[in-house]
């Protein structure tokens, strides 16, 4: 049985906060139409991702340590993306494994972090009554798929699931910092990935990782693909209004 | 050309730009992913496999002295000698001083990727010996006067077109005047050469896949026979091998083959597994007259004792680069080292210098399908991520990128600062948008703008919308 209006907290991430409010909207949707009781703690801000992967771990631990405390209080905690949510779930309990005290609270944090899709399914046995997932593919990224085992679930909660790309377990070139560090490459692997997606026939993409959709769509706008790229909240909430990400306002 | 390392993205841009390259690697990328499926597919225990192979290797990096010394006394025993080596130089000499003890002028080569990183061959040539490499794909780079892109395909690199205008440029001198163009005939016309040579040899160098402590054997596999040639017709087999590659059994060879082959080439087994153990017995038909094992430690010991010794575990598949973006975007030249890839980005800046080499572990996306893929259960995206810590650590990071890090954990322990400071800057961007939706070029961000749009924000910050619309949570 899924908990009966549990009180959830919202971990925006620093990217949907600051480049797609539209997403946490649609997550904030979902969230309360499946019963949650939807919570956004003001002192969140970043997850420490970008500074762990960077090599910068006692930034990342300082930064851990802000968002235990910002988040510990609540039932569950949900993100609206694969790789902040694998952040706390698999990296927080090794990354302050030094400090017992500290560890302890980042193991109890990890088991109750979720991938927004994920606990949509899985934890509330939701299915989203508006989903507009025509001519739409979704892409896998990297983290979700083999950090949290985020693959079945966004597929579930599409009424009408998605139109498969045949691609799910190579990563786009995003890679956080890697896309900026190493241009070309990670360009180059863009590429790859967008004559994939292209290739389906499908018009819009859709994704749980809004890093991998800004680098995606950028890069498609760039080489004038006619792709849209939109965050797997907004499809799942059937939200087809807003502009897609990059595209100009109506 | 020499390519370094520290090099790596301008290396990459320029093999981005290689067309012959990027052919290659697309049909790679293809092949391999496709075969190793199908391998593994075939084999439903083979994560179970996989495990026991990892537990094999641990228990040996546990016990190496021991597994180490039991090797040595039973390849003496079965008449060879053991050659300790602590680095490049002495596994050099000692190789020069056996060749040179059978007044050798020319030695046949298996495929090793030992004496790649000892640089064997410019050595030997500088000392009037001859190599000549008889795995199809390190002859052809040998020809080319390149180094191996990937580990287990020393020529991946080259198209079938590249291969027969380097035969051409080369054969007619030595008797082969037809330029030939389909790969079987190209094949044929190298084996050939190659056959006149295993007969002429004075000795033949091996690499080792494994090292059994239980029987002093050496084992090789290959898929075209040539190691077996280079090693049975010269008179004395000198096999070039690290400390690591040691195995307790024939049994625990025979778990570690089983995961190899499927991993790397998608095969159940390679075509040839050959296990040499000493030279020639009184009676034997053939073999060599002497059996030579030079033992490499070359900084292994030091990773063995540190946190990187999950490495170690290696043996030398290739899956992780075979699986991984950016090996297939690069190609294994860009690594500017011996070893390339996911595994090559980890055990080059051991083996060498987290200095000269801190770009490797930096160039990965972290998508994470190389840790999928290995059959030793090697964790390389953490390996890399803690090489990171270190060259943050060191301070050998550029300055700005720990600058910037260091603002962006105390900014983001401040959460109103934080929030006021993004209000500003999506302001800005906003301003710099203009209502377009997104941005062509931005100031500082060049890394991105340069092929990419930069999406714009959609207008105010989330928390900043739902901080007026809602109740404020805690």
């Amino acid at each position: 049985m899924p908990p009966v209006n549990p009180k959830i907290a919202l971990f925006v991430t620093c990217l949907v906060d600051m480049f797609r409010p539209s997403a946490a909207f649609a997550a904030v949707g979902l969230l309360e139409a499946a019963g949650c009781v939807v919570a956004v703690p003001q002192t969140q801000t970043c997850c420490g991702q970008p500074s762990y992967n960077s090599g910068d771990r006692s930034g990342a631990m300082l930064l851990a340590a802000q968002t235990i405390r910002t988040l510990m209080a609540y039932d569950y905690v949900v993100v609206p993306s694969g790789s902040c949510a694998a952040m706390i779930k698999r990296h927080y309990p090794e990354l302050l494994s030094a400090d017992v005290a500290l560890a302890a609270q980042a193991r109890a944090l990890a088991a109750k972090t979720y991938e927004l899709t994920r606990f949509l399914h899985d934890v509330m046995q939701f299915r989203p009554a508006s989903a507009a997932s025509e001519n739409t593919t979704y892409l896998d990224s990297c983290s979700g798929l083999r950090e949290l085992g985020v693959q079945a679930q966004p597929r579930a909660l599409a009424p009408s699931g998605f139109i498969e790309n045949g691609d799910a377990e190579t990563c786009c070139g995003f890679g956080g910092t890697f896309c900026v560090k190493y241009t070309g490459v990670s360009t180059a692997i863009a590429d790859k990935k967008l004559n994939k997606l292209a290739a389906t026939g499908a018009t819009t993409v859709t994704g749980g990782d809004l890093g991998c959709l800004m680098h995606l769509a950028g890069r498609a706008a760039r080489r004038g693909l006619p792709l849209r790229f939109r965050h797997v909240a907004e499809v799942l909430a059937g939200d087809t209004h807003t502009p897609a990400i990059g595209e100009a306002g109506k | 050309m020499q390519r370094r390392p520290a090099a790596f993205n301008a290396n990459a841009n320029e093999a981005l730009l290689d067309a012959d390259l990027q052919l290659a690697l697309g049909a790679a990328e293809t092949g391999f992913g496709v075969k190793r499926r199908k391998a593994i597919s075939g084999l439903p225990e083979f994560e179970a496999l996989c495990d026991q192979a990892a537990a094999i290797k641990d228990h040996v990096l546990d016990h190496l002295d021991t597994y180490l010394e039991r090797f040595e006394a039973q390849v003496f025993a079965s008449g060879g000698m053991v050659h300790w080596c602590e680095d490049a130089e002495q596994a050099r000499q000692i190789i020069l001083t056996l060749c040179q003890s059978v007044n050798a002028r020319m030695v046949t080569k298996g495929k090793s990727m030992i004496a790649e990183e000892i640089g064997l061959n410019p050595f030997l040539e500088a000392n009037n010996i001859q190599p000549v490499e008889t795995d199809l794909g390190e002859y052809i780079i040998q020809l080319a006067d390149e180094a191996p892109s990937h580990i287990i395909g020393p020529a991946l690199h080259k198209t079938k077109d590249q291969v027969s205008d380097l035969f051409h440029a080369h054969h007619p001198a030595i008797g082969y005047p037809d330029r030939l163009t389909e790969g079987e005939a190209l094949v044929g016309e190298a084996r050939a050469i190659l056959r006149q040579k295993y007969l002429r040899a004075d000795a033949g160098i091996t690499g080792a896949n494994f090292l059994i402590a239980e029987t002093g054997s050496t084992v090789i596999v290959t898929n075209e026979g040539n190691g077996d040639m280079t090693q049975i017709f010269p008179r004395m087999h000198i096999v070039v091998a690290s400390i690591e590659k040691i195995v307790p059994t024939l049994e625990d060879a025979a778990t570690l083959l089983r995961v190899l082959a499927r991993s790397a080439t998608g095969q159940e087994m390679s075509v040839y597994t050959t296990f040499s153990t000493g030279p020639k017995r009184r009676g034997d038909a053939d073999g060599p007259e002497q059996f030579h094992v030079v033992l490499l430690d070359n900084g292994r010991t030091e990773i063995l004792g540190g946190d990187q010794r999950d490495i170690l575990r290696c043996i030398r598949c290739g899956a992780c680069m075979n699986n991984c973006p950016v090996y297939m975007a690069a190609g294994g030249h860009a690594y500017g080292a011996t070893y390339m890839g996911p595994m090559g980005s980890v055990l080059t800046p051991n083996l060498t210098s987290l200095k000269q080499a801190q770009a490797l572990p930096f160039a990965s996306s972290f998508c994470g399908k190389c840790e999928a893929v290995c059959p030793m259960r090697i964790p390389l995206p953490k390996l890399m991520r803690d090489l990171r810590n270190d060259a943050h650590a060191t301070r050998i990071t550029p300055a700005r990128e720990r600058i910037g890090l260091a603002l962006w954990s105390w900014l983001g322990q401040r959460p109103a600062l934080y929030h006021g400071i993004s209000g500003i800057g999506l302001r800005a961007l906003n301003i710099l948008a203009r209502g377009r939706g997104r941005l062509s070029w931005l100031p500082l961000a060049g890394g991105w703008t340069k092929t990419r749009d930069f999406p714009a924000p959609q207008s105010e910050s989330f928390m900043a919308q739902w901080a007026r619309q809602r109740k404020p949570d805690a």
